[in-house]
């Protein structure tokens, strides 16, 4: 608090000043504290009715999330501290690894392929060409369609005998195609392919600004310089999309470990636990079992994960701009 | 974390320093150099032919959403797939309001979205106003509250969340979705990002004129921050028509059910109904698409300007 009222004094004085006009003279200082205060009122009177909504249906679960995981209750029991004993059984169970196996799997398997696709598209739609807008809204428009229609109309697609994926590989020549999401080591990578198909157009929109970004001098300079059009790739485009790109990693990463409604509506998890991510898992525990304690400690160290990932990320992105 | 945040200023000022590349209609330029031009429209040929094949294929899902929507369960497998359908099955359209109760489904998702959609853009541009616009102590640490909470992932307090709601015996009403779903830290972080960028000169001309700060935000702020506005509601919008979990987890009774949830269980119970479930999905996606091409161009500058979703 006082931090930060020492920061905001000179430009508070100084916001206030026209208002405060009237009532100067002799009693500059004590204007000047009254209109702190009229603006303390003012703001807090701007963002209260949205505070209000956040400090209680957000604020203070995600506070409540990280007392609760050193608890034991469910929904019979009443509250009791039992330290790391939800943890215990948390890596003592196999369900668990098997589900943060599978979240880092389709991790690994989303965030590469999401970004180069990301980025060739970006750099294929960044011209001026006419009617390229329609282009554009067609690759994006995956991404705000309705998941579970996109789930449905994927898992029709990947059926295994007679879906257009699987009649496809068996024209191109592949006489045994896969049975996607019908088979444990196929299901993953039909979960992947389709969120990959919906996200990219997102991720191209925020590359398509990171390349508008770069200033247009630096690729004339380098033509000039008779830089081949690869080169100039190389050493002008991908240097000037680094920020875009490190923001890029981050949101996907981040995005990527919470998978959730995907899942549940493509496989439901299965077959077997082969599809079964983290945040089912909290679903599973918390909301179906009651398990309210257990649940918030797999919470916690999905949190830790996404938290541990964007600081390493951050810190790598900071040695390379030094 | 504050890092994650200071990024996200890059795209945006990306947008507003390149308006001309930004546009999404921008117009070719004209040239007049003979060789270059040959070769330039050598190049636009191949792009259009490599999009074009691109685009179809990134669209097979949804053509194949639509074909089959239009034919007969059996004719939805067939090998090889037929693209156009031999006989258009449109009853199938008239059919599935009778099938399932779409309409309930549909009222139930739009009731949502607009109440949502309404007090987030009211309470959002109001709550960005005092972060923006009005300095009093504490201010920049409360903001900084809200940004550290769009980095939790959902999933981490989401049963604290229902355990509140569950108290409250609000689990299985429309007020749980609300509630949640109207106060998001996101659409504060968005309008603000478009105040910072209005002039504080402005507002203090406006002080000087003797308007009041609810004055200078209704009369000023408001009208200028239309296209911000614009985005925060069709994001609100969408994301809540869209939204699965949450109707998942709080809406338990059939009454309440909105189209995706309708829609899911409609394909748990009618397994072999295929041609039917398309045309779910096409319902479900056609207001989503409508919304989308009045506002592609706010959707794509909200993206670019955020980077991120509600």
């Amino acid at each position: 608090m006082n931090t930060s009222s020492i920061e905001a004094g000179p430009l508070a004085a100084a916001a206030a000043e026209p208002a405060a006009r009237p009532a100067a003279g002799g009693g500059r200082p004590a204007g000047n504290r009254r209109q702190a205060r009229r603006n303390t009122l003012i703001g807090w009177s701007f963002i209260l009715p949205n505070f209000l909504g956040f400090l209680a249906f957000t604020l203070i679960p995600v506070i409540a999330a990280f007392g609760l995981a050193f608890m034991h209750w469910n929904s019979f029991s009443t509250p009791r501290w039992v330290g790391l004993e939800n943890f215990r059984t948390m890596f003592a169970s196999e369900t668990f690894w098997i589900a943060l196996r599978n979240t880092v799997v389709y991790t690994i398997g989303h965030v590469p392929l999401t970004l180069a696709l990301a980025l060739g598209l970006a750099l294929l739609v960044n011209r001026k060409l006419k009617g390229i807008g329609l282009f554009r809204v067609a690759i994006f428009f995956p991404y705000i369609t309705s998941l579970v229609a996109v789930a449905v109309v994927w898992n029709m697609l990947f059926n295994p005998e007679s879906g257009p994926i699987n009649q496809f590989l068996m024209w191109i020549g592949i006489s045994d195609p896969p049975g996607w999401t019908s088979s444990t080591t196929w299901a993953m990578p039909a979960v992947i392919i389709t969120s990959v198909w919906r996200d990219m157009g997102y991720y191209m929109v925020l590359y398509l600004a990171g390349l508008q970004a770069i200033p247009r001098e630096l690729y004339e300079a380098a033509e000039v310089d008779g830089a081949s059009a690869w080169q100039r790739f190389w050493n002008v485009t991908l240097p000037g999309l680094r920020p875009t790109t490190f923001f890029v990693v981050v949101m996907l990463t981040v995005a990527s470990f919470k998978v959730f409604d995907l899942i549940v509506v493509m496989t439901e998890g299965g077959p077997g636990r082969s599809t079964t991510v983290l945040s089912q898992l909290i679903y599973r525990e918390g909301i179906l079992q009651g398990e309210f304690g257990y649940s918030s400690a797999i919470s916690l160290v999905l949190f830790l994960l996404v938290l541990g990932v964007t600081v390493v990320q951050f810190r790598i992105q900071q040695r390379r701009e030094r | 974390m504050s890092g994650l945040v200071k990024e996200t200023s890059v795209p945006r000022t990306a947008d507003s320093r390149a308006p001309e590349g930004g546009g999404f209609d921008a117009p070719a330029p004209m040239r007049r150099v003979p060789a270059k031009e040959v070769r330039q429209r050598r190049g636009d040929r191949i792009t259009y032919a490599v999009l074009c094949v691109l685009v179809v294929l990134l669209m097979v899902p949804f053509i194949w959403m639509v074909s089959s929507s239009l034919k007969h369960d059996n004719q939805v497998f067939t090998v090889p797939i037929q693209w156009i359908p031999e006989e258009f099955v449109w009853s199938n359209y008239a059919d599935i309001w009778e099938r399932i109760p779409m309409l309930g489904y549909v009222q139930n998702s739009l009731y949502l979205a607009v109440i949502i959609t309404c007090l987030q853009v009211l309470t959002g541009s109001l709550a960005a106003y005092g972060f923006a616009k009005v300095r009093f102590p504490g201010r920049d640490w409360l903001f900084l509250g809200y940004i550290a909470t769009i980095a939790v992932p959902w999933q981490a307090y989401m049963v604290p969340q229902y355990i509140m709601m569950q108290r409250m015996e609000l689990t299985n009403t429309f007020w749980s979705l609300i509630l949640l779903q109207a106060f998001g830290a996101f659409g504060v972080f968005l309008m603000r990002q478009y105040y910072m960028t209005i002039p504080d000169e402005l507002c203090e001309a406006a002080r000087i004129d003797g308007l009041s700060e609810y004055g200078i935000w209704a009369r000023v702020i408001l009208p200028l921050s239309k296209p911000a506005l614009a985005t925060l509601a069709l994001l609100t919008f969408v994301n809540t028509w869209n939204d699965y979990m949450g109707p998942f987890i709080y809406l338990t009774s059939n009454r309440l059910w909105t189209v995706q949830l309708g829609l899911r269980s409609f394909v748990g119970q009618f397994d072999a109904e295929f041609a039917m479930i398309m045309t779910g999905s096409v319902i479900s996606v056609v207001p989503i698409l409508i919304i989308f091409l009045i506002g592609q161009k706010h959707f794509i500058e909200g993206i670019a300007t955020s980077g991120m979703k509600g």
